[in-house]
Order: structure tokens, then sequence, then C-alpha cells
């Protein structure tokens, strides 16, 4: 029997001991008109056999060149980092509510927490939230309790932020009267403009969010717009790439304030990045961080460093009555847990690559993309959209229909990005691609013969 | 008995009033948590009071006292004005544990409309419905 | 007894500058130099600069101070802590599974693993449809009650916005309905643990959304009446949500579909053994009855002929929408998979039967031991509740006291406090995967415990003696805020 220990004697011993006949009796508080009959299920299978089925249809999928990013992107993953993160005692083991059994898991945390305030110029982080686009949902109803100053409920979230994260947060948030108001995106740069939020100031907006780099990979002014957010009393909400934080400023130095308002107000994020494999879209997970002012309006578990009762320093869960089991409906969030496995991993991941390593990552991924858009863009019919500064993705534009191209690109072997045309259509035909530290140069020599004999074939089949 | 105070009002919910002499046309009252609200919630670890200015409800959610194991709001009794809120509290909430009646007070409220005293508890039926709730 | 590893300075203090694991980092390459100087970062963020070694050994050394399934029993209530199978993990980490980008092609090796969990899990709990997007369990609650709003919207009868809630529920049971713009009902438990029906018929009306239940309940007993409690509030136009924390006890015995409810949602990380991973990862899959189809949350896997693909707001328009950047945690997901074709359909019923074994085996030793069963005249489930409201009153002991002294003995502690209506109790789970010789030997520490409670009560109040730290200052944790280490200005 699969997992179970119990040898024929024990059951005889152990019903013997209950007082029960046979196993079934320990059913007989269920109503017998209710009871289930036999499920249709597969039959068991042992290891070797559906080891066999799962590397069939694992290997099925194939190993293309990943030229996709928008949201998930592919970094090299050290050794080390799941090595360690599968360890039993971090991979089974459960939420630290037991602190004095549970000290590896919570001090881990609280270093976690450390690193995702030194990335991100901010006081306080959570210990994690479920994704990305998650997290800015918490962050827009976390924005709602911490300006007290607004009662509209209103959050501005440009075109330029990723599409899905808005689809996620009205998802999640519409419930609760949330409103989002979209904020156009400049044409010609890929950008939101200031002029783009000027209409608003005066009015009661409860939150401004900037994602930079932003979902075409163009870096946003975000201190003209943070200073216009503080001075219409809106809260920033700032969505960012961890990686890039190597290399860009900081959202705890955003706006040319220099007193102690200077900066976003709540930094969320997907932190997926540090670490963690493209693995279908999860697990991920999201990070969070503010200013200590709202730290009891920020959802999610944190860990704080105290003492035993002999003086010595611990660590354990703290600012507990902020959460659901504790204040049931009136709770900052529904959240139980945090992504607490992925947190192993992106914080094994940061302490490896360092300040040092990050931003080598950083600049090798800028330079891969930049090499990208200038192989790709010099093929007939191709150009890049905006020459706005940017990280590590651009959007090109083609003189064809987008999914054709991909299809035919998929056939050789590579992603070749993500098809816009659905989520921008007064773009044309636009293509998002991307290119992290991994791609080498023979991968974009590839991508860009691939493209131009697609393109080629595909003009002199029209 | 000390721990509720005859010359104060109290609500179900564990808070006590306190009319504060002389004030404005309708009255001052001094709003906290009584001594049994205190003991059940143990050591607080975060107060918040409202902001001053603000205009209160009666029975609205107007303050807030943290402890390690509970999260409470606390509902000012009266319609009105927040005139002061105890700032010594937010270096200190233990005070609220120390001194519940005294230098643990959460808010000041002007009242909008002449206080009705009738409509709280008087400490003898605080004590009555303590001792009911406690059954 | 149980050695943990003792202590281990933060990262922060193993670091020296100039310090480089360069062998993780990639070429050197110019890069920023398109980045305009106002949006350049000024300073390098402070992280830790330590060798692979200094970070290998710093990790694995944290990893020793933890309890976890796979070193130490860990019967902890409402959490069914069981052996996480290798191979799940094993497998779910195949290169090419880790290597998917979600918006790359409909991957069809994977997509027939989500398309076959689907319909598992679809079979298991009776619905009729299933959405394994949402992340955790309290998503998939949020799911739930998100799609009986919608339901009651869709049908013109948008007043439907309480939900009631026993008052034994969960925390996030009403934190939830909160986030869906819900108001709670709390209806009381009569003394055997059962729904008090009187109560519930008082408060179902017009503006009744639909009840949040989990059975067996979180007493640990089996609802008797649920059929009853089904009638009523269908009768009152109001939906049932089951709170599938309890799953574990009725594996292949009774479905949720059958015993009337409309919607559930399945703790992954706990029925079908997805790791807790300290905290997550979890994964919340919903299934739902015939009418709240339309809504269910996407994408799920869909299928054309032999071809897999995913549903999108293209095919279900009503959809409550997304709740995560992709498809929820895919990989999470691959691993209850993987753990349910381990165990078929005969391994599957077996969960269930040697759960309630191993508990109402373990609940009657320690009756035998002189704890006081919470429910005595009941049958535990997968898990029953001890209370020690005795032992308190007679030596002063509580139940965190005998948590942390289990600690001691090297058994995690079981959950305490919870439920909320028992005084001072022990909600006991051990899971099917535990031998019997475990559980034996769990007793024996409980009589040695109520042996010390007995004899020298202050060995109870003060433990644990021989973990990495004693019980925590949490008053000052709460005060004076540490929440991140600071480099030395």
């Amino acid at each position: 029997m699969a997992f179970i220990p119990h040898t024929a004697d024990d059951i005889d011993r152990m019903l013997e001991y209950i007082g029960a006949q046979s196993i079934d009796d320990l059913f007989d508080e269920i109503p017998a008109g209710l009871r289930a009959g036999a499920l249709k299920l597969p039959p068991a299978m042992g290891e070797m056999e559906l080891g066999r089925l799962l590397t069939e249809r694992a290997m099925g999928d194939g190993r293309p060149v990943n030229f996709i990013g928008a949201g998930a992107y592919e970094h090299h993953i050290p050794a080390p980092v799941w090595a360690i993160t599968t360890r039993g005692e971090f991979y089974s083991a459960y939420t630290p509510y037991q602190a004095e059994a549970s000290q590896g898991t919570l001090q881990l945390i609280y270093e976690y927490q450390s690193m995702m305030c030194a990335l991100t110029g901010m006081e306080v982080s959570n210990a994690s939230l479920y994704d990305g686009a998650s997290a800015l949902a918490e962050a827009c109803l976390m924005a709602v309790r911490a300006n007290r100053g607004s009662s509209s409920r209103r959050v501005l979230v440009p075109r330029t932020v990723n599409p899905t994260y808005r689809q996620v947060a009205h998802a999640i948030a519409g419930n609760q009267g949330m409103v989002f108001e979209s904020v156009e995106f400049d044409r010609s740069t890929g950008r939101t403009a200031l002029a783009a939020v000027q209409p608003y100031s005066g009015q009661d907006v409860t939150a401004l969010v900037i994602q930079q780099p932003n979902f075409f990979g163009c870096l946003e002014e975000v201190d003209e717009l943070t200073d216009w957010a503080h001075q219409n009393k809106i809260l920033v909400i700032a969505v960012v790439n961890p990686i890039s934080l190597a290399v860009l400023k900081a959202p705890g130095q955003w706006g040319t304030r220099t007193d102690a308002g200077h900066g976003a107000d709540i930094v969320c994020g997907e932190g997926q990045p540090l670490g963690v494999p493209l693995s279908s879209g999860g697990p991920y997970f999201g990070f969070m961080t503010t200013r200590m002012q709202y730290v009891r309006q920020m959802p999610g578990r944190i860990v704080g460093r105290t003492v035993d009762t002999q003086g010595r320093p611990g660590f354990s869960l703290t600012l507990q009555a902020r959460e659901q089991h504790i204040r049931r409906s009136k709770a900052t969030s529904n959240i139980c847990t945090n992504q607490g496995l992925l947190v192993t991993a992106a914080t094994i991941y940061m302490s490896l690559l360092g300040a040092a390593g990050l931003q080598r990552v950083a600049a090798a991924s800028l330079q891969r993309t930049a090499d990208l858009v200038a192989r790709l863009s010099a093929v007939a019919g191709v150009k890049a959209a905006f020459t706005t500064p940017r990280f590590h993705e651009a959007v090109l534009l083609l003189d064809r229909a987008v999914p054709p191209v991909l299809s035919a690109l998929a056939q050789h072997g590579i992603l070749g990005g993500l098809d816009l045309t659905d989520r921008y259509p007064e773009l044309g035909h636009a293509l998002l691609v991307c290119a992290t530290e991994t791609k080498l140069d023979v991968d974009i020599d590839a991508y860009a013969a691939a493209l131009a004999d697609v393109m080629h074939v595909s003009r002199a089949a029209a | 008995m000390s721990d509720i105070p005859n010359d104060l009002r109290y609500t179900k919910s564990h808070e006590w009033m306190r009319k504060v002499p002389g004030g404005a046309p309708n009255g001052v009252v001094e709003i906290g948590i009584s001594q049994h609200a205190q003991s059940a919630l143990g050591d607080l670890v975060f107060v918040e009071v409202p902001e001053v200015g603000r205009n209160l409800k009666a029975g609205e959610a107007s303050a807030v006292v943290e402890s390690v194991k509970a999260a409470s709001d606390v509902y000012s009794p009266v319609s009105g004005k927040v005139i002061a809120g105890n700032g010594e509290l937010a270096a200190q909430p233990e005070l609220v544990n120390e001194d519940p009646y005294g230098t643990g007070w959460l808010f000041r409220v002007q009242t909008h409309a002449p206080l009705d005293e009738d409509s709280l508890m008087s400490a003898a039926a605080y004590a009555q419905f303590l001792a009911d709730e406690a059954k | 007894m149980t050695e943990l590893r003792a202590r281990e300075p933060l990262i922060f203090e193993l670091s020296k500058p100039g310090r480089q694991a360069v062998t993780q980092f990639p070429p050197h390459a110019a890069g920023t130099a398109e980045i305009p100087a106002h949006l350049r970062r000024a300073a390098p963020p402070a992280l830790p600069e330590v060798s692979e070694l200094q970070a290998v050994r710093h990790f694995t050394r944290l990893s020793q101070m933890n309890f976890s399934i796979d070193t130490h029993f860990y019967p902890l209530g409402s959490c069914t802590m069981k052996y996480n199978p290798k191979a799940c993990n094993s497998f779910a980490m195949l290169p090419e599974f880790l290597a998917l980008h979600p918006l790359g092609p409909e991957p069809q090796g994977f997509m027939a693993c989500m398309y076959e969990l689907q319909e598992m899990l679809q079979e298991i709990t009776g619905m009729q449809g299933v959405s394994l997007t949402p992340m955790a369990g309290a998503q998939g609650e949020f799911a739930g009650v998100a799609m009986i709003r919608a339901y009651h919207r869709a049908r013109n009868d948008p007043g439907r916005t309480e939900i009631i809630v026993p008052q034994a529920a969960h925390g996030t049971n009403p934190a939830t309905a909160a986030m869906c713009g819900c108001s709670v009902k709390e209806i009381p438990c009569d003394a055997n643990g059962d729904v008090d029906i009187e109560a519930l018929r008082a408060a179902v009306g017009p503006a009744t959304a639909g009840i949040m239940l989990t059975n067996p309940s979180t007493l640990g007993v089996f609802e008797h009446k649920i059929a009853e409690v089904a009638r009523i509030v269908h009768e009152a136009g109001g939906l049932l949500y089951y709170d599938g924390a309890n799953l574990n006890a009725i594996l292949g015995k009774v479905r949720p579909g059958d015993m009337g409810f409309d919607v559930i949602h399945m703790n992954l990380h706990k029925t079908f053994s997805t790791p807790h991973g300290g905290g997550g990862p979890g994964s919340g899959a919903v299934g739902v009855g015939a009418r709240l189809r339309p809504y269910l949350p996407i994408p799920i896997v869909g299928r054309d002929g032999a071809r897999y693909r995913w549903l999108t707001e293209r095919d279900l328009p009503q959809s409550i929408g997304r709740l995560s950047g992709f498809m929820g945690n895919a990989g999470v997901n691959l691993r209850a998979y993987i753990y349910m074709r381990l165990l078929g359909r005969e391994g599957m019923v077996r969960v269930a039967e040697f759960a309630a074994l191993n508990a109402n085996y373990l609940m009657k030793r320690l009756q035998a031991a002189g704890f006081e069963a919470a429910y005595p005249t009941r049958r535990a489930s997968h898990e029953f509740i001890i209370t020690l409201k005795r032992e308190n009153r007679l030596y002063g002991v509580t139940a965190m006291d005998v948590a942390k002294r289990l600690l001691d003995y090297g058994f995690h502690a079981p959950t305490t406090y919870f439920p909320l209506l028992v005084p001072e109790c022990l909600l006991i789970e051990p899971t099917e995967t535990e031998a019997k010789e475990d559980l034996d030997r769990f007793c024996e520490a409980m009589i040695a415990i109520r042996r010390e409670m007995e004899q020298e009560p202050e060995k109870l109040s003060s433990a644990p003696h021989t973990m990495p730290v004693r019980r925590l200052d949490d008053v000052r944790a709460a005060k004076q805020l540490d929440l991140a280490w600071k480099p030395a200005a």
C-alpha cells in the first residue's frame, strides 16, 4: 500500500484497541445514503513506471530556445539553490508557528526581508505573497488602508503595467469597491507621460501604480511621476523587477524630494527572477516592501528578531494581530501563507550573487537584449517600436501578422517572443522579446537567421 | 470597586467615557478601554488613536488596540469631533495596561449633541454586565 | 531527545567586502551605459558577500534548526503533515518541465497531466468542474465565495451578500468573506460539535449568499446533519461552500458533491501531499457543481479532440477572472498529480482509512493515559481534540506548555488553541503515513509529560529546554520591531 506502513498485524491490534470490527466501522457516523461508491480513478503506478510516463511527457514538450519574458524570466540558477531548498528540513516543514522548532526557516525569512529592503530601498518587507500579480492586488488594497486622506478607492494603472496584473487586481480587489482607471501611454516613447496623469491633479485618488521597467521593457520617468503623485497626496505603488534593482534606482529613492517623504510608498513585484525556474508559471513568489509607518497595513507574514527568556537572540512571526487567524473578517487579507520555499530559493540566490553578481546579471541581460534588438531589427520588415532606454525587453514591430511568424520560428526551435496584438492592438503587429544573460551569441544568431528565413519565406509566399 | 470607577460610564464593548469639566457647549468627553478589556487583551504592543479633527459617529470604530494575541477596534460611544488623541501611547502602549482609566486614556471628543449619559451603563450596571458575561 | 543546531550567525555577519561566488556570475558586459544617470542606482544594495561554500554551509545549517516531516513526527492538526514522496519532487523538477515558459506554445505533455489532475479531483469530490489556478487554500476560498457572488449577481439577486460561518470555522473563512465584499454571520455549534440547526434556520434569509462549512468540522467530527443543512441553505436560496481543509478524512468515503456542496476548495498541500515548504507554496484548486461552472477562475485546461488547450476568458466570459499572473502554482499541481498517480484508486481510499485508524487509535490511547477528549462520544475523523482544561486547573499547565514540552521529546507540537471553542486544546492529526510504533512513542511522551505535570510542572512552563532557543519574547518582538538587518552606518 503506497506510503502506508501498517502490517496486517498492526491493523488487527489497532482495531482491537479501538474496539472496532473493521476499518469501515470507523466511518459509521457518515449517513449510509451519502457513502461514495467506487472511485473512477486510474490504478496505482510504481515510481519506475510513472517516472517513465512523466519523462516521456516532459521530453515531448521539448526545450526550445526561449526569448519570451513578459513577467517570467529565464536566468541562470546556481546549483546550490535548489539542492539546499529541497532539503527535507525546508521542503517538508510547516509555517513556523512553533518558533523554537523553526528557527531555521524564521532566520532565513528575516535574512530575506533584510535583502528585499536593501534591494528596494524600503524599511520593511513581508515574508512574501503568492506572486507578482496578486501582490499588486494586495498592494492596492493596502493603499486604501494606508492613504487615510483618500476615500475614493481609485487607483491609476498605466497601460504600461503588465495587463495581466491589472486583470488579477480587478479579480481580487474588485469585490471591495476598488476602481482601477487606465492611463494611456505615449505612443512614441512607450512610457507613461506626466501629461497623461496630470488631468487627475487635485482629485481624490488613492494610489498610482508605476511599473519599472514597464511591460514594454522601457524605463519610466519615475521621479516626475512620483513627485506628481505626492504633490497630489496619492500613494505610489512601485512594481519592479528585482534583478533590475541592481542597476536601476531603488524605489525608495524615487522622486526629487529630499525629506522623509521621498520614494515610493509600497513596492511589490514578481520574485521569480531570483532563482526560481519558469516552471509553467509557478510556483513563484510576490514580494512587498513599504515604509515603517505602514507596516500594520501590510498583508502577509512578517518575521521579527527578538530574544528568548534567557536573553538569547531568536526569531518569531510578529504583528500577527493583523492576520486572519486573529482578526478574522477585519484582517488585512485572508492570506495564511507566504511562498516559503521560493523565498528560500531566492535568499540563497541573492546570497550567492550578492550585489556584484546581480549587477553582472542585470548588465548582461541588458546587453543581450540590446544585441538581440540590433540583430532582429536589421531583418527587413522588422523594427524596434521605441527608442526609449530599456532594461531587458523590447517591443518589435513587424510588417505582417505576428502569430504565423511565431509558429514558423517554433519550427526552428525558437520561442520568438510574446504577440502583443490582443493586448495592444493599437501598436499593430507588435512582438515583445526578451534576452537575459542566458542567451549566448549563438542563440541570438540562430534567432536572427531564423527570423530572416521566416520573413523571407513568408514574403515570397505572399 | 477600583476596577470600575464610579464616576465613569461604560459600553458593552468595554469602552469607558468620562465627562471633561468645562469645555464646549455640548461638552467634551474622554474615552478609553476598561480594566477588564485591557486585561483580556494582555500586554498591548500598539495603540492607534484617531486623528484630531476627525468626525466620529457613535458606534464607529475609532481606535485600535493591539496585543500579540489580539487586535481590537475601539468604538466611540458618542458622535462628535476628535479634539485630542493620547500621543504618549505611540511610544508607551503599556500605559493602557498600567493605568487604563488615567494615563492610558485614548482620545477626547467634542460631542455634537448634548450628552445623554443614560444611554451608557453606570459602574454598577457594567459590573453586573461583566458578571453576566462571565457566566 | 532531539538535537537541532543551536545557533548560526546572520549571513550578513559572514560577509566580507570583495568576496564573490564568481562561478555563478555571467561574463562582464557593458550594458548599463544606456541607462540615464537619474534612473540609475546610486549605491549597491547591502547584500551579503560570501563564498559559495559559506552560503551552502550557512543555509544547510539553518535547515538543521528546523523540525520537518522528513525528520520528525509532526501531528499538527488541520495541516495534514503526511509524507511528501520524493518522487513527486524529482519528477516535477525534470528539466523540461522547469524550462517551460508559461506564455509559450501549449505544452501538451504538461497539460495532459493537468487535465488528468482536474478529472481526478472532480471524480474524488463529486463535482462538475475544476480549476487549478488558486495558489493557496485562502485563494481557493476566495475563488469559491467570489463564484457564489457572481452566481447571485448573474441571477439579478445581488442583495445576497451574507455568508454564514459556524463559530468553529477557521479565521480565513470570515476574512475571505470580507475580501469578497460579503458580511459574516456566525452561528453556534451544539454540544456534539454539530451545527446548531435552529440557529441556522434563524440565520438564513433573502440576504443569504451561502454557508461555509468544513466536514469533518474543525472540531474533528463528521457533521451528522449535513443533508439537512444543505436543504435549509438551498431552500433559502443560498449555496454551500466546502472548505477542503479536512478532505483527507473522507477521501473515497463520501464526496462533497454528494453531500450537497456547490463549491469546494482543496488544499493540495494537505490531502494530496505537496510540500508545505515552511509556509508555502500551497495550491487551492476549486471544484464546482454545474451551476457554478461558468464562473470558474481561468485558465483551465480543456481538450479539443487529442489536443489540450488553455480555456480563457473567451471560453468562460462569466469567469471571476484571473487570480495569478499565469496559471497558478503549476509545479505544485504537478506534484499533486504525481502523488495521485502513485496512489491510484486503491491508495486514495486507503488514505482516509488509515488516517482514521491512526487518529482513533491515538485518541483511545491518550484517553487511556488520562487525557480528556473534547468529544468523547464521537469517532475521531482524521484528527481529534484533547482538552487540558482539567490539567490546567489542577497543575496550572497550559496547552502551550505541553506543546513546547513535546518539542523536547522530539515531536512537533499538535495545533494549539484552535478551534477557539475548546479551552486549552490540542488538535492532533497523525496522518496515515505514520507507523504504529511512532504513535506509541508519541503516547509514551505524553504519558511522561503527564507525570511531569504532576511532579515538576515548572519543567513544562519553562519548556522547551533542548531547542536552539527558549520561548521568545513576542511582546518585545511586536513593540521593538526589528524586521530587517541594517548595515552599521
